[in-house]
């Protein structure tokens, strides 16, 4: 019988296998930031030991940093970025801090620095490692103590996990982009539906998505309760990779492409399961709850907890409503928002920041509107093409790279009560700031939110 | 870590779905490099509500966590783990949690137990209807008790083990380490390295 991709590139990775254990995995590519790792690095010093792969590892800071030029000015962060500096210098590793050219969110920098490639293994301390997935790889985030046991032993002790289709059906049609695919995706099989399996995407839709697109599929993997996320490699992935400053070169490319070429699914493999989803269905998607699971098309209304058969889903709806102040039967379009982020792991790259300033472009904003590049490398492209001068003449403020208000730990928050319309991953309570509300959506749908200060798809303008 | 085989406590009943690690520790508490001190920031956001279970002195002591299903979704945050064992958490049922966590709750000895809907249901009333209810979680039997309730669970056999005798899998990795040499003289040329 045939292997599924996911099979091939575990199967590639395992050291040691023995009746009754976990796989012994190897780890081609290990990912550091400030949060995850000071007590693993502690670890290994209580126990005298080292980092075995210096070279298969490196560090970038993005969760503390705040998006405006200066030094941090809460000290228990700083502690913490300082501590991963130490940590990197005592150990060997590869830091790209604050201010160098090379700075950015862990998952933008692997794969613009060509080090995330087809049939790798990658972890990282962070549940969004699955957005390397998009390029055949097998990606996932890992807890400390898993960190330490990385950097101990380049590889991890693992149960491989059952496998999962989703078949993407037809074409996107014009103005429905990766991330409503993604949010409609978790709103059908539900925040626990991929628990205990690589799920991949596939189908025309999938293969007709950029590089960008698919990381932005891959990244929310973790949202709908999957291990990793995966899409086979093909010429668009290939593409991407030529030239990066870690692709291999001259005759070491054309050996890789050749096993690249090897790593998709045979036609005769076996999923455990499979899911299907009709692309030319769909319109833009965004979250009305506490879950990215609890998502609709923009052009709905507000859910009523009655409209759930489960009376769990019904009293995590009411409980939801509650938190995001919503009644139900309200039009999503009349939504007022405060505050538009555009920017993180799932959609602060070229292509997103680009789709953004196309809406921009001659325009104002309303609310107050963060664009956050990926990375300083975004930064500077984006810059390059002109798009901060787009955002600017608009009235959108144009940052510094960094996680920014994905997550409240940085200067970039929402306040009590305030909504905002946010490209990031997770609408949990007081993910990005204590009584924050939020709505997940594309970057095309912020932006032309922050023109009208009500959720707005750009068709609307 | 801990060694844990047998373990009888009280329950607090977390009637919620979808505890996403952000709920049990908010990010602004992951700023800390230390291991300690977690616990003040469990459940921050809800244990400002005076009637959210934790407040509850009826419940104070308690050390099995019974919860709604899809528990520790989210974030790969360990400190979420911490925070419960600081906490004085021993035990999570739930009849679902995210894997991550899961993986994490195995290597720091808190053990993860999922039980039915019905089952987890069944428990939840029990403690809110005592809160001196005791639960007994036996990982060598791979059972659940309590009163006339007896429900087996799944875990499998290594992870019972290493729990069981409070294993540092680092350690037993390590002894691989030919395994792992081996390994590494045969990976594929081109693959990249970070220098």
């Amino acid at each position: 019988m045939g292997r599924t991709l996911a099979e091939k590139v575990w199967e590639q990775h395992v050291v040691r296998r023995a009746d009754g254990e976990p796989d012994l995995l190897y780890i081609d590519l290990h990912l550091i930031h400030e949060v995850t790792s000071p007590q693993a690095f502690d670890g290994l010093r209580l126990n005298g030991r080292t980092v075995r792969r210096p070279d298969l590892t490196i560090a970038t800071e993005d969760h503390n940093v705040p998006t405006v030029l200066g030094p941090i000015a809460d000290p228990v962060s700083r502690t913490q970025v300082e501590t991963l500096r130490k940590n990197a210098a005592e150990f060997g590793i590869r830091l790209h801090p604050m201010g160098d050219a090379g700075q950015g969110v862990v998952h933008i920098i692997g794969p613009q620095f060509g080090l995330t490639q087809p049939g790798m293994t990658i972890v990282c301390g962070d549940s969004h490692t699955s957005t390397h997935g998009a390029f055949g790889a097998i990606a996932f985030g890992i807890g400390t103590s898993e960190v330490e046991h990385v950097l101990a032993t380049q590889t991890l002790p693992a149960y491989r996990p059952k496998t999962m289709a989703i078949e993407v059906k037809g074409e996107l049609p014009v103005g429905v982009t990766a991330k409503d695919l993604i949010l409609a995706i978790i709103a059908k099989i539900g925040t626990g539906g991929g628990q205990g399996h690589i799920v991949e995407y596939r189908g025309e839709a999938v293969r007709k998505l950029s590089m960008e697109g698919r990381m932005t599929v891959c990244n929310m993997s973790i949202e709908a309760g999957a291990r990793a996320g995966m899409i086979a490699p093909d010429e668009t992935t290939f593409e991407y990779l030529r030239g990066r400053p870690h692709a291999p070169k001259g005759e070491a490319w054309d050996q890789a492409v050749a096993y690249w070429k090897t790593l998709r699914t045979d036609d005769d493999a076996v999923f455990d399961k499979v899911v299907e989803i009709d692309a030319s269905t769909l319109t833009p998607y965004v979250t009305w709850g506490t879950n990215p699971g609890q998502g609709a098309p923009l052009g709905s209304t507000v859910p009523s907890p009655e409209q759930f058969d489960d009376p769990v889903e019904r009293a995590a709806a009411e409980r939801a409503l509650e938190y995001m102040g919503l009644t139900p039967g309200t039009p999503l379009r009349d939504i007022r928002v405060d505050t538009v982020f555009v920017g993180s792991c799932t959609n602060g790259r070229l292509e997103d920041l680009r789709a953004a300033a196309e809406i921009l472009r001659g325009r104002k904003v309303v609310t107050r509107t963060l664009i956050v590049p990926g990375s300083m490398g975004v930064k500077k492209a984006a810059e390059e093409e002109g798009l901060h001068e787009i955002f600017k003449a608009a009235g959108a403020e144009w940052r510094e790279a960094g996680c920014s208000m994905c997550l409240g730990m940085n200067p970039d928050t929402l306040k009590p009560g305030e909504r905002s319309a946010s490209t990031s991953n997770r609408n949990f309570e007081g993910r990005q700031g204590k009584g924050g509300r939020t709505h997940l959506v594309s970057p095309q749908v912020a932006a032309a939110t922050a023109v009208t200060g009500r959720l707005t798809a750009p068709a609307d303008l | 870590m801990e060694a844990f085989t047998t373990h009888t406590g009280r329950a607090v009943p977390l009637r919620r779905s979808n505890v996403d690690t952000d709920q049990i520790i908010p990010a602004v508490w992951l700023k800390q490099v230390s291991r300690t001190g977690f616990e003040k920031g469990l459940f921050a956001a809800w244990r400002e509500d005076p009637s959210f279970v934790l407040n509850n002195p009826a419940y104070e002591g308690a050390s099995i966590l019974v919860s709604g299903p899809d528990f520790g979704t989210g974030s790969s945050r360990e400190h979420a783990v911490w925070a419960l064992q600081q906490y004085g958490f021993r035990v999570v049922i739930s009849p679902r949690f995210g894997d991550i966590f899961r993986n994490n709750a195995t290597k720091m000895g808190l053990l993860p137990v999922v039980l039915p809907e019905d089952v987890v249901g069944r428990l939840q009333d029990a403690a809110e209807a005592d809160p001196k209810t005791e639960i007994t979680v036996d990982l060598v039997e791979r059972q659940v008790r309590s009163g006339d309730l007896v429900v087996p669970f799944e875990i499998d056999d290594y992870t019972r083990w290493r729990l069981m005798e409070g294993l540092d899998d680092i350690g037993l990795t390590l002894r691989h380490a030919d395994a792992i040499e081996a390994y590494e003289n045969g990976r594929q040329p081109w693959l990249p390295t970070t220098v």
